[in-house]
């Protein structure tokens, strides 16, 4: 018996996970480097950092899964999640900030000045504008134009956000099909605006000579609409997880913060787009 | 209750010995992790800086090459930021946040753990990265490219060690951030909260706002070192003060997530000391809070130099002159704590005072180094490493060391030697003065930081600063001594060994049992 079954706040007891956590961080930010530096074995550290990771994720989210399942969680701890996880979501705000924030200098203060009279010296001719590869990089590229996949990708995000909603109003009225139904479709949406991405990507690399390396056009490019389609890629597994949760029953009417959860997290992947195609594809 | 707790605690096959440590969830137990965590990674960076001071006895290159001098700045600066002041903050945060509210545990017991555990990856990153070829980064604590783009393996390391550090930050944070706002002991009301948990509320909504954007500028780092990006390279349109920015965006408010947890505790000591209630508890709160504000809107005050508009230096000058007067507010505030109050100088308080009184030698230079004009002249001169070390060293740190004289009663259930104690203080707070007082002269003088050799005439004030370091470094080997006998025996501590003491944690005995406040507590 422990404190926990007081009725008290779930206080869990001691856990291996979080130490794997660790080893399976150091395994994979060790063996990135070994393996960006094409040290031999580099990969496999990579890789067992990675399924150690998984592992971890699958275990200890599996045993918080149990608990909640046990009715062990009293109100409070589930008042304190929505705090955390408010908090989470507003760090990745900020994370995003920090690329927004170099997007708009590099268009607002470093362009126009490398083509200042300071800089016709060291870079005669360059006439600077937007989208540009820098005044030093001589191979040219198309950028991605807005309307199409983009304008898509739009309006499959945007969709997915009310079959999330409306899989909600399901769960709240203890509707499970139109729960299920709804998971499914935001799912699927979800996969399809990745496949999209990964197709306009192709395009980019192969056809319009848009690349990492296409200046700090190509840098705000990859590096703004990559870290947005982690953040989709994460968040569909998210779903996934929920959709298979709702499916082995779990969740009720009144308490079901798992999939409110998840579905902040959807709303602000997408909030994050429409700042990415009006910024970054459009303007 | 006591029972069922016995139980749950040795039952369960819950490990015991080294696995205790590894897989605790409990607050108590993290916090003392963390602060050994951050005394360890003391001694490592500590005996760093006596290696610089060595070679900055004299002018000309004696001990180390001038790369591996720059490794060891480097490697002192970020070890000391992020491997010693922020994980002791986070230990106190455990140990007493949950104390001094009333609540059972942190709110999330596992995490906590984790944001703990991943700390020692991130420093075997670091330690690994120095015996790789090309040594360890050496481009400074700042990781200004275009010099740390140019690195080898060890750079790469370094990222990913400060990505780990900064997960770790927003774990703590989340957790700090939840356990304080959810779970307080019926009656505490926000306004009723013991001044360092209002500080350490505050650092954790920066410490979340602010290390993603950290974590950005070094993602950037990485991809331009290996990807090919040109986020700070001219060639493609970018630019290398952009990482100015972001890094300093990040870091002005850092400095706050250093020095405000500080506050907190010298705001808890003072008031004890004194017999007084704290002056002004309402205008701390709100003190705190706008140096919390005003510390997003002045960073471009480090680039000064990079070339900025007139109205851009004017802006941030003023911007920055302006933190200074809720500064102000506090320091006026311990002082009228102490006015008239029956103070006694056992060690927390001599350390409390010290802070006050040195913290704002250094909020003075700061104010110095805020006037554009001035700061021209000064910037990357010794005057800079004076002025954060005296913010940092007698104002963060000794806020550590009070903190920990004050609490140890608490944590180990005996009372230290206080002999021995004012000797670490005395010892400390003279050597320090000897150390860093001169390199205010040297940086007037315009002797630049981060070089292993320089002109002949600043010969004389480097070789004080030198013996004042290697006294400083000697004293706090007392400091170990005085903590470890504590641990280990002593005189019995009360419940409450400071008469003047007021607060929740005050009402557990000491040791404070293993599990507190099962039951909240009803405030008043
Ligand atoms: C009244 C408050 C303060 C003012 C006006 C102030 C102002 C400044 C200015 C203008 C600089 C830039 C100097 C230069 O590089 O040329 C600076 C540097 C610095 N300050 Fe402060 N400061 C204040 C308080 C603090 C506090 C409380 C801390 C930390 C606890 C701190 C830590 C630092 C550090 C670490 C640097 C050097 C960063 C580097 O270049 O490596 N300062 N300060
Ligand atoms: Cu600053």
């Amino acid at each position: 018996m422990s404190a926990q079954s007081h009725g008290g706040y779930y206080l869990p007891a001691p856990s291996y996970w979080p130490i794997l956590g660790s080893a399976a961080l150091l395994g994979l930010t060790l063996g990135a480097t070994l393996f960006i530096h094409q040290v031999a074995g580099g990969g496999w550290v990579l890789l067992a950092g990675f399924a150690l990771l998984v592992w971890m994720l699958f275990g200890w989210f599996g045993q918080v899964i149990g608990e909640s399942e046990q009715g062990l969680y009293n109100q409070q701890v589930d008042s304190g999640f929505r705090w955390s996880m408010g908090w989470f979501i507003f760090s990745e705000v900020m994370f995003f900030a920090a690329f927004f924030g170099a997007l708009f200098y590099v268009r607002t203060l470093s362009v126009p000045d490398l083509t200042s009279a300071n800089n016709a010296l060291l870079w005669p001719g360059y006439t600077g504008g937007w989208p540009t590869q820098g005044p030093g990089i001589k191979e040219a590229f198309e950028p991605m134009g807005a309307w199409g996949i983009p304008a898509w990708n739009t309006l499959i995000l945007l969709s997915s956000g009310v079959t999330v909603t409306w899989a909600h109003w399901g769960l709240k009225r203890g509707n499970r099909t139109q729960l299920i139904a709804g998971l499914i479709a935001t799912v699927a949406l979800g996969l399809l605006f990745l496949g999209l991405q990964a197709y306009e990507y192709h395009h980019a690399y192969t056809e319009l000579g848009l690349t990492l390396g296409a200046g700090v056009y190509g840098a705000t490019f990859f590096m703004l609409t990559g870290f947005h389609g982690l953040h989709v890629t994460l968040g569909t597994i998210m779903l996934i997880t929920i959709l298979g949760r709702s499916l082995a029953g779990h969740f009720t009417p009144e308490r079901h913060f798992a999939f409110e959860a998840v579905s902040w997290y959807w709303h602000f992947v997408d909030v994050v787009w429409l700042g990415l195609f009006i910024f970054v594809y459009w303007l | 209750m006591q029972a069922h707790a016995l139980e749950h605690e040795h039952g369960h096959g819950a490990p015991s010995g080294l696995m205790r440590w590894v897989t605790t969830t409990n607050h108590k137990d993290i916090g003392t992790l963390y602060l050994w965590f951050a005394a360890v990674m003391f001694l490592l960076a500590g005996s760093m800086a006596m290696a610089i001071r060595a070679e900055l006895f004299q002018p000309g290159l004696q001990l180390v090459s001038p790369d591996f001098f720059n490794q060891l700045t480097t490697l002192h600066g970020l070890i000391m930021v992020f491997g010693v002041i922020m994980p002791a903050m986070t230990g106190f945060a455990n140990w007493q946040v949950p104390l001094m509210i009333g609540a059972p545990d942190m709110a999330f017991p596992r995490m906590n753990n984790w944001s703990f555990w991943i700390l020692p990856a991130a420093a075997i990153l670091l330690v690994i990265s120095l015996f790789l070829p090309g040594g360890a980064a050496a481009a400074g604590w700042t990781l200004y490219p275009p010099l740390f783009i140019q690195g080898g393996i060890s750079y790469d390391l370094t990222i990913f060690a400060i990505h780990i550090l900064g997960a770790s930050s927003i774990m703590g944070s989340l957790n700090i951030i939840t356990t304080i706002l959810n779970m307080r002991a019926p009656g505490m009301t926000l306004m009723k909260m013991p001044l360092f948990v209002w500080t350490w509320l505050i650092t954790a909504f920066l410490l979340i706002a602010v290390m993603p954007v950290l974590a950005g500028a070094v993602t950037m780092l990485l991809t331009d070192r290996n990807f090919d990006t040109h986020f700070f390279n001219a060639a493609g349109g970018g630019d290398p003060v952009l990482f100015q920015h972001v890094f300093w965006f990040f870091g002005h408010p850092e400095v706050y997530i250093l020095i405000l947890p500080a506050f907190g505790i010298v705001s808890q000591i003072i008031p004890t000391f004194a017999r007084k209630p704290l002056f002004g508890y309402a205008s701390m709160v709100y003190a705190t809070a706008s140096i919390a504000i005003l510390s997003f809107l002045v960073w471009a005050h480090h680039m000064f130099t990079v070339g900025m508009p007139a109205v851009g230096q004017l802006y941030f000058m003023y911007a920055t002159m302006l933190i200074a007067v809720p500064t102000g507010v506090k320091v006026f505030n311990w002082v009228a704590t102490m006015w008239r109050g029956s103070l006694t100088f056992e060690t927390p308080m001599l350390f409390a005072i010290a802070f006050v009184a040195l913290f704002t030698i250094g909020g003075f230079t700061g104010l110095v180094l805020a006037m554009a004009p001035v700061d021209i002249q000064l910037h990357d001169t010794y005057y800079v490493v004076a002025h954060f070390h005296y913010v940092l060293v007698s104002g963060a740190l000794f806020a550590i060391y009070a903190g920990v004289y004050y609490w140890l009663p608490k944590w180990t259930g005996h009372m230290y030697n206080e002999t021995l104690g004012k000797w670490h203080f005395w010892l400390s707070m003279i050597s320090f003065n000897v150390l860093f007082f001169p390199q205010h002269f040297l940086g007037l003088a315009g002797m630049p930081r981060r070089i292993p050799d320089y002109a002949v005439q600043f010969t004389e004030f480097n070789m004080i600063s030198s013996i004042g370091g290697f006294v400083f470094g000697a004293s706090q080997i007392l400091m170990l001594i005085v903590v470890l006998q504590c641990i280990r025996g002593g005189r019995k501590a009360e419940a409450k060994p400071w008469e003047g003491a007021q607060g929740l944690e005050w009402t557990v005995p000491s040791p404070a049992p293993y599990h507190t406040f099962e039951t909240p507590p009803v405030v008043k």
